[in-house]
């Protein structure tokens, strides 16, 4: 069944591109290859929305709303998000893409146990948790209408999907694997990252924007995502890049080079982990299951990553959704 | 004593700073506009003096476009990397200053006023390509890259907005065949090949249709 379904899509994919430029494309879209047995979902589209009838009018309304949200974050700076980011920034393709951390899963896989938190995490909590850490910000409160809108939009995205099926082509970001290569350096990344990214996101790594509108999102510094977001983990980094990046060129880095610069990226100061404590090198042992993946609360160029009490533009540390559940 | 040393310091500045980011004369890039290089059309018997372009015959609008863009343009069919029989013979005798004199002369053109006789389907559509793409043929949206409306990123990703249908639907297609290949890092190469027919026509339409806005005043 599985299976079925995946060469059907392969077919898809095939017979969409123009039949002159099918041979050999210049830039080829090179993404990884599916695993057999791997669930591959295809996400439904915008237009599948405003076509289908089966939908009631209020509740197409409701997930509308949750795309835009998804789409522009940044309607809601000050609010629930302190930096530079909206959804799309990281979940690229409206959140629907392959290979680009599609956000479906999320409403099919919870609720489950998260080793990042240490409890069972509700769909919600989940969406929660990118506030807080990759939006450095603080979440839209539970059962909401805003959270309502965002969930809605996730679990739309997920029609047709079997709920609790975890082996799921393309999911999140870990395709190169979790194990840093060893001959990996700062001065190789960020050769890397002049050939390849600076056009875009700045020698800075501040992005840029116009007119008040992020474009190209900022990579470090006070706009990006904080030190308690996945994207600070070297491996989410590298597989992030190798399967998006640059912009329209997936997979066209190599593997090596891929590593390297997420290795540099990531050695850059950002906005503290909400979970600080006072000290880096504490909080790193304090979460090391996550930390012992960044760099944070390590010696980089002579200082400790993460010694400060910078929040960004964020007037607080902790936002109040970040605490322990337990059933005991 | 001070008033002196300001003029000089700036004069070395523009030579340190060396030709790539030295600053085009408006007042001789009208002259270049109106003589040419000395060995073929002047530039305003196609783009017209004041750089609106025409739409049937596919010469685009240089109004408004930043000037560091439309410098790159000219030199890259100079070096080739951007190849047109019709450019190329007319800009290869401009010196280095002609060629920034030239371009900051056209990008502080008054921009012109958006036609509004496209086919409303096909801009609606274009409009979805050009504001969220079509990932399932691995296609960005254009306002990935330049930016909110389309109206241009800096000297890399020039103003889409207001730019002829004619002209947009060529260059794709340049970038599909080849003979156009002067985008950095061919972040263009790709998007253009996945590109089918049809959306080339309807993007066109919809950049078309847009009310450009001068560099200068956009950021």
């Amino acid at each position: 069944m599985t299976l079925f379904k995946t060469t059907l899509l392969t077919a898809a994919v095939v017979m969409t591109q123009p039949l002159a430029f099918a041979a050999e494309p210049k830039v080829p879209v090179q993404l990884p290859e599916y695993k057999e047995g791997q669930y591959i979902h295809q996400a439904p589209t915008i237009d599948d929305l405003m076509s289908d009838e089966s939908i009631h009018p209020e509740l197409r309304k409701v997930i509308l709303k949750g795309h835009d949200m998804f789409m522009n974050t940044q309607q809601f700076r000050g609010k629930y998000v302190f930096n530079d980011m909206n959804c799309k920034t990281c979940h690229m393709g409206e959140g629907r893409m392959n290979w680009s951390a599609p956000v479906w899963p999320a409403a099919t896989t919870l609720p489950d146990y998260r080793g990042k938190n240490k409890h069972v995490n509700s769909l919600e909590e989940r969406i929660a948790g990118c506030f807080a850490y990759s939006m450095n910000g603080t979440p839209p409160a539970y059962g909401s209408d805003d959270m309502l809108a965002l969930a809605a939009y996730h679990q739309w995205l997920a029609k047709s999907a079997p709920v609790y099926e975890k082996n799921i082509g393309g999911r999140g970001f870990s395709h190169l694997g979790k194990n840093i290569p060893e001959d990996i350096s700062y001065e190789k990344g960020e050769a890397v990252y002049q050939a390849n990214c600076a056009i875009c996101h700045g020698n800075d790594g501040a992005g840029q924007k116009k007119a008040g509108k992020v474009v190209f999102p900022p990579l470090w510094g006070d706009g990006a995502y904080n030190w308690g977001a996945g994207m600070t983990r070297i491996f989410t980094a590298a597989s992030f890049i190798k399967n998006n990046m640059p912009l329209s060129k997936p997979g066209s880095l190599t593997d090596e080079e891929a590593w390297n610069v997420a290795w540099y990226i990531n050695s850059q100061e950002r906005p503290q982990d909400p979970r600080y404590t006072g000290n880096a090198r504490e909080t790193r042992e304090k979460y090391i299951n996550f930390h012992k993946h960044s760099r944070y609360g390590t010696e980089v160029n002579g200082v400790v990553l993460g010694q400060h009490d910078n929040t960004g533009e964020k007037p607080f540390l902790k936002p109040d959704n970040l605490k322990p559940r337990t059933f005991d | 004593m001070l008033k002196h040393y300001k003029p000089l310091a700036l004069m070395g500045a523009l030579f340190t700073a060396g030709a790539v980011h030295a600053q085009g004369v408006v007042a001789n890039g009208q002259t270049v506009v109106m003589k040419g290089d000395g060995s073929g059309a002047p530039c305003l018997a196609c783009h017209g003096m004041d750089g609106a372009g025409n739409d049937a015959a596919g010469f685009p609008r240089l109004a408004g476009l930043d000037a560091d863009y439309i410098a790159k343009q000219i030199r890259d069919y100079n070096a080739g990397s951007r190849v047109s029989p019709i450019m190329q013979p007319n800009v290869d005798n401009l010196s280095e200053q002609q060629i920034q004199d030239v371009a900051a002369y056209y990008a502080t053109q008054p921009v012109p006023t958006a036609s509004s006789d496209s086919d409303a389907e096909l801009v609606a559509s274009g409009e979805v390509l050009a504001t969220r793409g079509d990932w399932d043929n691995y296609i960005p949206a254009c306002e990935s890259c330049h930016g909110p409306d389309s109206q241009g990123m800096g000297a890399t990703f020039p103003a889409l907005a207001g730019q002829h249908p004619t002209y947009i639907k060529q260059q794709l297609m340049a970038w599909r065949s080849g003979t156009r290949y002067n985008d950095p890092n061919q972040l263009m190469t790709g998007v253009a090949e996945r590109l089918s027919d049809t959306q080339i026509e309807a993007v066109a339409a919809y950049l078309g249709s847009l009310q450009a806005v001068s560099a200068q005043g956009g950021q």
